[in-house]
């Protein structure tokens, strides 16, 4: 299996994005996915420099795919997404239908990103005759749908699983950060700056619940697929996806890049829950509610 | 612009039809659709009446099967499509890209919408539904504001449906999942937000706990009326505060924007609401169809009337309504 580092979720300075990258480029990933996936008014990282960062992964030998915007809304965004769709470097990873219309409109091969709904083995083999080369399941589907799409995979599509970090859950017209503030989204005043790994919803009783991120709203608990790797591993999944959180990224790959060459499980998995922001859970991928930690038990 | 209005039984889409819907929608009794409530949804018996009630008064019927099957139910959902195509249904509301093309296949001249679920909010994407499976109009999610709806409008290739009063959907729908991580059943695996199935109601010392599968989503003092545990409309603590971090318990109503949404082109205004009473349906429409005709008639005069108003808070969610996301300072 291969390891992929996911595109960065929240709006850190331009300055911490290209320390990160610099680090990407050292580590065990084999893949790294690039671009503003939430908020098109997070602009300290620049289309052009997501080109160059692209440039210089691919010098270091990674897989370099470009990341579309998730929920467009302003004609301007879909605007943003036709010039993305045109580049000629590197591959779009689709997180809306419209990318989807637009590559295969050009004869462009394409991935699917998690916020595309593959639910079936239909979907998946149309998808493929219009260009897809690699699909990230849906966060919510567990291991017997994904046996079940496993089984009937169209040729030549690689399977990408969601194995650590903070799930994204929803999004909406709102900006939820700019709220907590009491700003309007019109004069958010980039409030996400100050929160590197999104805000901390609670509940009433001090339960860590969600994580707030501009549109966005992700679980508190950390998904993570070490549990299953196994499974996964018989199911032949293709590629591992890290979500990267602000700290400890780069030593998370570490643990998975060991995992999946037969370290032992259970002292990685205590390391890799120590450095985890809130705790881990694993629900969806064992048919449970998704803040479930399904089976902390390492076999 | 079309009126379509919502049924969750026979009595509601009697309801629907007698107080001047132009279409009516419904769903089976099954998880093949966004409203899979227990008691909810019509039998094949009350389907085949439905069909005829509908259709002898000369209003439509369209079928919503709209959440995403996995490869172990997808033949349920094929059934779903064969049931409402054989008794000669005017649209099926449909999401799945695996249920559109073996709709498209199976019924080439049976007219599709693409239902709200399908997520689209751009007229590329639009296009991909379009060119794919010919569907002939779209349902636009409650995330646009008035003036990127009146965009995707000019360059849709086909006439767009917007939502005009009920229950309000913050996230952009399809691809919220927030209901399943709390609870492991979300709309698009089997068709319900918040199930009724893990809801707990618990009095305390001080009021009502109201719980989604064990987790507080919201507590009310003595005297303070108890909602649904809806899992956006919950009071959460954000840094110090402890406030509606994701939406206040409130319902969408455009009664006051029918004339921008004439004038920008929307072609049908859906009522939300299939799991609410034949009540909720009959008011509701009564409403809608008074205010689109008074719209049609006169725009520039239009004003909403005051008794429509209050008829409208009476069955909204906390008696409060909103213009949601298409008034720009709401998001």
């Amino acid at each position: 299996m291969k390891l992929s580092i996911g595109p960065i979720q929240y709006f850190w300075d331009r300055q911490r994005v290209l320390d990160f990258y610099e680090r990407v480029a050292e580590s065990a990933a084999e893949i790294v996915y690039l671009g503003e996936v939430i908020c098109s008014k997070r602009r300290l990282v620049s289309p052009e420099d997501w080109l160059v960062i692209g440039n210089d992964l691919k010098q270091s030998g990674k897989e370099v795919i470009l990341s579309s915007l998730t929920l467009l809304e302003a004609a301007s965004e879909l605007g943003a997404l036709k010039k993305l769709c045109r580049n000629e470097g590197f591959m779009v990873e689709a997180n809306d239908v419209a990318a989807i219309q637009l590559l295969s409109a050009a004869g462009k091969d394409f991935v699917t990103g998690p916020s595309v709904n593959i639910y079936n083995d239909h979907t998946l083999r149309l998808l493929a005759r219009k260009g897809l080369k690699r699909w990230v399941l849906p966060v919510e589907l567990g291991l017997e749908t994904l046996k079940d799409l496993q089984a009937h995979r169209p040729a030549g599509v690689e399977t990408e699983v969601f194995a650590l970090g903070r799930l994204p859950l929803s999004y909406s017209a709102r900006c939820y950060t700019a709220r907590s503030h009491n700003l309007p989204k019109d004069d958010c005043q980039f409030k996400c700056l100050d929160y590197p790994d999104g805000r901390l919803l609670k509940t009433q009783e001090d339960q860590d619940f969600l994580v707030l991120n501009g549109i966005q709203t992700q679980s508190a608990l950390t998904h993570q697929a070490l549990d299953q790797l196994s499974e996964l591993n018989a199911l032949e999944v293709d590629v591992l996806r890290i979500s990267p959180q602000s700290r400890h990224a780069l030593r998370t790959i570490e643990i998975f890049d060991a995992a999946r060459n037969g370290a032992d499980l259970g002292p990685l998995r205590e390391e890799l829950v120590s450095l985890l922001p809130l705790g881990a859970c694993n629900g969806y991928l064992v048919n449970q509610a998704g803040m479930d930690d399904g089976d902390s038990k390492v076999a | 612009m079309e009126l379509v209005c919502p049924a969750g039984n026979l009595p509601s889409l009697k309801a629907a039809v007698d107080n001047g819907a132009d279409a009516v929608y419904v769903g089976f009794k099954d998880d093949t659709n966004a409203r899979h409530f227990t008691g909810l949804n019509l039998t094949e018996r009350s389907f085949e009446k439905a069909v005829c009630y509908a259709q002898d008064r000369g209003r439509k019927i369209f079928v919503a099967v709209n959440t995403f099957p996995q490869p172990r139910g997808f033949d349920r959902w094929k059934g779903a499509v064969d049931h409402a195509a054989e008794y000669g249904v005017d649209a099926l509301i449909l999401a799945d890209i695996g249920v559109l093309e073996y709709a498209s296949e199976r019924w080439p001249d049976l007219r599709l919408h693409l239902s709200v679920q399908a997520s689209v909010t751009n007229a590329e994407g639009i296009r991909f539904y379009h060119e794919n499976f010919g569907i002939r109009r779209v349902v636009l999610p409650r995330v646009l504001s008035v003036s990127q709806v009146a965009q995707v409008i000019r360059e849709s290739p086909i006439p767009v449906e917007v939502f005009g009063f009920g229950s309000l959907c913050v996230m952009v729908e399809g691809r919220c999942l927030l209901s399943s991580y709390a609870t492991g059943r979300s709309p698009n695996t089997y068709g319900a937000c918040s199930p009724a199935s893990h809801v707990r109601w618990e009095e305390t010392e001080d009021g009502t706990n109201t719980r989604l599968n064990g987790v507080l989503i919201d507590h009310y003092g003595q005297g303070e009326k108890a909602g649904y545990p809806t899992l956006c409309k919950g009071r959460f603590q954000v840094g110090e505060h402890t406030f509606y971090a994701l939406e206040e318990p409130t319902s969408l109503n455009t009664l006051s924007i029918l004339p921008e949404l004439r004038e920008i082109g929307v072609s049908a205004i859906k009522v939300e609401g299939r799991q609410r009473s034949p009540a909720y349906v009959a008011q509701v429409t009564a409403v809608m169809r008074a205010a689109i005709d008074y719209c049609m008639q006169d725009p520039r005069e239009y004003q909403p009337k005051d008794q429509w108003m209050r008829k409208l808070a009476d069955v909204s969610e906390g008696s409060q309504t909103t213009l949601g996301a298409y008034h720009r300072p709401w998001q």
